[in-house]
């Protein structure tokens, strides 16, 4: 076993996550869904820093965390807003822009 | 997991010039473990059709990765992954599901054609091709390990820090206004005072009821108070001497004259009333060297409810009061 496993994992974590985004309909899955890839490519990170045996890596999946909270607030708070003016949280019914 | 972690060091070669990392029997265990754990959450995710099951499955797959950071000698990013992703995010998603509606699930119906037959083929043909790039090109890289670091004294979270503070305290401040800007961004978008209607003010309610939104401009006339009754059920009286009919409530069903000659009967004192004068108690006709709690000359060995013999002649027992008063009372009636 060598340390590519974990990059194979981690590329059918963030498949599972696209396919997610794709598939689904409710705002809140797709969110979890986004959550799941940047998951993995943390994964990736930390095992690119084990291969180069430096820290670099590690720093930057830590980077990916914070930037990864301050996005779900700021999104879970529009997803908020936009239930509270049209009772859905469907990404079909957020179709003010189409026409 | 330390248990696969001290396996995972044993089995590690002493450090040489190019120190390589061999992947022990325990860490291979646990990523066979864990990985699939990890997938299985994320397709349950998918899968499920209830939210709140999708952010169950979600917590499975990140408790799963955090684990394999710390098996991937990363015990800092292992323990961040904990708190900060299954602790406080995946909680923050929990708090906007219950929120928004638990049950507002997935349509089946597809808008666009055939969308999730695509999505499922784009996504496996995506999968195919980012692992057999990392395959191909990453099958025969030895890791170098991180082992040399995390064994220093501080060990991974002291040159973490440092390399916080050192190399990358620009992007950690930038990371701080984030934060900033984010926290606020979410209480300026969920806010929701302000925006409703403003209250409507006694004028408007006032210009309202002239303008005829109601059916009358003034308020009902209350139940009419007369010296003989002051019941709800009482009509009040117009000017000309009729009867209002709005000022007894709907709820009170008028009420027959005849069913009210009882109540009148007992106001003019045709009927026997109770008793006005029972509870007085009788003061002045007691002997004064009396105690009022036994009498001297009673025994004391008498029952106190036995009625006295000295009741009748108006001088009642002072155990034995209220009874007494009755009966004097009636003795001034009779008179």
């Amino acid at each position: 076993m060598t340390p590519s496993y974990y990059l194979l994992l981690s590329a059918l974590l963030f498949a599972i996550g696209a396919v997610g985004v794709l598939v689904r309909r409710n705002a809140i899955v797709v969110f979890m869904c986004i959550e799941l890839m940047l998951n993995a490519v943390n994964l990736t990170l930390v095992t690119f820093s084990r291969i180069n045996g430096d820290l670099n890596g590690q720093i930057m999946a830590f980077f990916v965390m914070v930037v990864a909270a301050a996005e779900v607030v700021v999104g879970l708070a529009i997803i908020m807003s936009i239930f509270k003016t049209r009772r859905s949280a469907s990404v079909d019914d957020a179709n003010l822009l189409k026409y | 997991m330390s248990v696969l972690l001290a396996a995972a060091a044993l089995l590690q070669p002493p450090p040489q010039a190019p120190p390589v990392d061999v992947i022990g029997t325990g860490e291979t265990v646990a990523f066979w473990v864990l990985g699939p754990l990890a997938i299985a959450g994320g397709l349950g995710m998918i899968f499920s059709r209830n939210a709140v099951h999708s952010a169950l499955w979600l917590v499975l797959s990140m408790s799963c990765l955090g684990l394999l950071y710390f098996v991937q000698q990363a015990p800092f990013l292992g323990v961040v992954q904990i708190i900060v992703y299954t602790g406080a995010i995946m909680m923050l998603f929990l708090f906007v599901l219950m929120m928004v509606g638990r049950d507002s699930s997935d349509s089946v119906v597809e808008v666009l054609r055939a969308q999730r037959l695509l999505g499922a083929v784009l996504g496996i043909g995506f999968a195919g091709l980012v692992a057999a790039t990392v395959a191909r090109a990453l099958a025969d890289v030895p890791a170098r390990g991180l082992s040399s670091i995390n064994d220093a004294p501080g060990g991974n979270v002291a040159r973490i820090g440092q390399e916080l503070f050192s190399t990358y305290l620009f992007p950690f401040e930038l990371t701080s206004a984030l934060l900033i800007v984010a926290a606020i961004g979410a209480m300026v978008l969920a806010y929701a005072e302000g925006r409703r209607a403003a209250r409507r003010t006694q004028r408007d309610l006032v210009v309202a009821r002239f303008r005829g939104e109601h059916d009358r401009p003034s308020p009902l006339p209350g139940p009419g108070v007369f010296a003989t009754a002051n019941s709800v059920a009482t009509p009040a009286l117009l000017p000309d001497g009729s009867v209002a009919p709005e000022s007894i409530s709907k709820l009170l069903q008028p009420r027959d004259r005849s069913s009210l000659e009882e109540d009148e009967a007992a106001v003019a004192g045709e009927l026997p009333g109770p008793d006005p004068h029972a509870l007085i108690p009788p003061a002045p006709s007691q002997p004064p060297g009396e105690a009022p709690g036994q009498p001297p000359g009673q025994p004391p060995g008498e029952a106190p409810g036995q009625p006295a013999p000295n009741v009748a002649s108006g001088a009642p027992d002072a155990t034995d009061a209220a009874s007494g008063a009755a009966v004097e009372h009636e003795a001034e009636v009779s008179r």
